[in-house]
């Protein structure tokens, strides 16, 4: 186990570095970035002051090597546009879009669960049909259609929501509804496959001829077992939804991290829009590694292989 | 028992285990009981068809601004006209014509992202499952580097630096996308390479070329068509989003998801702007997840749940 955590570990780490090489090398994809900087309708002298400023006349691995070493000792550089520490002005951020994240995982569960286990239940029947169906039209509709569509119900018609903006838990339910209805499908299928599966099982049997309660049998026994693979996708779809949180927070300009990825994108602000790729990567690669490590824990024929 | 010695021929029924079904007429007796390759291939086909004749079915030029004329509702509206069957938008264009001109770039997305990135997947995957070893550890890497970087946010990153156009979105979405194909193509080959038939063609001498494209890539096509198919409906997508978020396509031309993005500021009083290319982009996925589900179902019936 320890081998298998130290190895995983070191994998996690050499991925992370190629990451930031990545995300460094990002900026030079436009050739210069020091014109990039300094805007449109620079004068050449702006330019070369900016390329003096930034340090962008050095050869790249310096450049690379400076970054890197300063953001280990924990200075993440100066955002361009807000022109304040670009660390602390990103972490402030992560706890809107964690949030957000876990809220859509609770919408896509409450929506895959019952959905998946009713057609397991009942699978091959009108009722298993409804369901494929709800996931394909699901998986067809634009996560930001879908949310200019909620906007039209809830907050222009009804009037029970805000359009935009964040601060309390209402700025959350459109934004978590159009986030979590997309993976939702993924979900299904697996809870469906999983629960036929399982509910096939001679415990099962034995279960329901102990004469246990028919809900006992489901939820108690099999969709404990059923559950277990979705542990492992809900830690990868986490990761999905960082990333569809840029598209989702800035419809509804919910301040968290999604959003300022995007001004920052907008806005030519590269030390925010570098650090953000590699936040969100690094994220991932937490997330993926504490979800091989709690398989394995788990299964141990994961560990040998 | 002694080992029998090659009967020197063979009954005539007798048919080597793995012979593969008649694959034309089988094929297509299967296929025309198939509904959902049928319904997703039909719709898909209808619109195809309606990319290619643009010209003759655009009642008027996609481009042309009428100011006169503006955000003028569908026919169907009291105060429509079949002058413009689906009314026409905040500039005056008919937006039926724009309609029809607008599914020429989403297939052309969708046909383009999947052909390069499955290019480079397959290549990838195929290598990482023949030659197994370094190689392998290599493309794993590779894949798990990609997978930890949010498709959308580099996306957006690169052409916010690059600049938009239909080609960036292109190139951009293919060089990102191709992790799926690699996965796939990975383990199919890893499968296809343990059969004995890839073991006799090495004994008979063939090369490592030779072997690849005659019995592995043979042998899984199947699961590259169907990884095509999902790749392309999440690249057309993506491109609608990324013009949406107005980093991707760029105006006058008229992707579907650039026409929601223009028309959200009038979206409570028309709500037709956003609610028909809203509908084309979900009618579109749709048909190509059933026809990829379809195709799933049609070449690999062993594994359906």
């Amino acid at each position: 186990m320890l081998a298998f955590t130290l190895k995983r570990l070191g994998l996690a780490a050499l991925v992370a570095l190629t990451v930031s090489v990545l995300a460094f090398l990002l900026l030079h994809l436009s050739g210069d970035p020091a014109v990039a900087l300094a805007g449109e309708g620079a004068r050449q002298a702006d330019i070369d002051m900016v390329r003096k400023m930034y340090g962008l006349d050095r050869p790249l691995a310096v450049q690379y090597a400076d970054w890197l070493w300063h953001m280990l000792q924990g200075d993440f550089g100066t955002s361009v546009y807000f022109k304040t520490p670009a660390g602390p002005l990103i972490f402030s951020k992560l706890q809107t879009t964690l949030l957000l994240g876990l809220a859509a995982l609770g919408v896509a569960l409450a929506i895959s669960i019952p959905l998946g286990v009713l057609a397991a239940l009942y699978k091959d029947s009108l009722a298993d049909r409804l369901c494929l169906a709800v996931a394909v039209l699901g998986q067809a509709l634009p996560n930001f259609f879908f949310a200019l569509l909620l906007i039209m119900l809830f907050s222009l018609t009804l009037r029970w929501l805000p359009v935009s903006g964040s601060g309390t838990w209402q700025h959350f339910v459109m934004p978590a509804l159009a986030l979590g209805y997309y993976v939702a499908p993924a979900f299904m299928r697996l809870i469906r496959a999983g629960m036929i599966e399982v509910l096939g099982a001679d415990y099962i049997r034995t279960a329901r001829a102990k004469g246990l309660p028919a809900t006992t049998v489901v939820f108690k026994h099999a969709l404990r077992n059923a559950i277990v693979p979705v542990v492992a996708l809900a830690a990868v779809q986490l990761g999905y939804l960082l990333g569809g949180s840029v598209v989702i927070e800035t419809i509804f300009a919910l301040d968290g991290l999604g959003y300022l990825a995007y001004q920052s994108i907008t806005f030519k602000d590269f030390p925010v829009m570098q650090l953000i790729v590699l936040l969100l990567s690094v994220l991932y690669v937490l997330l993926t590694l504490a979800s091989d490590i709690a398989n394995a824990w788990l299964d141990p024929r994961i560990r040998v292989s | 028992m002694t080992t029998p010695i090659l009967p020197t021929t063979l009954p005539s029924t007798a048919l080597p285990a793995d012979a593969p079904p008649a694959r034309g007429a089988e094929l297509w007796r299967r296929a025309r009981r198939n509904r959902a390759l049928l319904v997703g291939g039909g719709i898909l086909l209808l619109i195809v068809l309606v990319a290619l004749f643009a010209p003759l079915l655009a009642p008027h030029d996609p481009y042309a601004q009428d100011l006169v004329r503006r955000t003028v509702p569908p026919a169907w509206y009291a105060k429509g006209s079949w002058l413009h069957p689906l009314g026409t938008d905040q500039l005056g264009r008919d937006y039926l014509s724009r309609l029809i001109y607008g599914a020429r770039i989403s297939l052309l997305i969708g046909l383009a992202v999947a052909v390069i990135s499955g290019v480079i997947g397959t290549a990838m995957g195929l290598a990482a499952g023949y030659f197994g070893g370094r190689t392998d550890m290599v493309v794993s890497f590779l894949i798990t580097t990609r997978l930890s970087m949010p498709v959308i946010l580099v996306a957006l990153a690169t052409v916010a630096i690059v600049g938009g156009s239909l080609w960036v979105v292109i190139l951009v979405l293919g060089l990102l996308k191709w992790d799926r194909f690699a996965v796939v193509m990975r383990s199919a080959t890893q499968q296809v390479r343990s059969q004995e038939y890839v073991a006799a063609a090495r004994a008979a001498g063939a090369s490592t070329w030779r072997i690849v494209r005659g019995e592995v890539l043979p042998n899984v096509l199947p699961h590259l068509i169907v990884i095509a198919t999902l790749e392309a409906a999440s690249a057309i997508l993506l491109e609608a989003a990324l013009s949406f978020l107005g980093l991707g396509v760029q105006p006058p031309l008229p992707s579907w998801g650039l026409m929601i993005s223009e028309a959200k500021a009038y979206m409570f009083f028309s709500f037709w702007l956003i609610a028909i290319p809203g509908s084309a982009l979900a009618l579109l996925i749709f048909a190509i997840n059933l026809a990829g589900d379809g195709l799933h179902q049609l070449l690999s019936p062993e594994e359906r749940a």
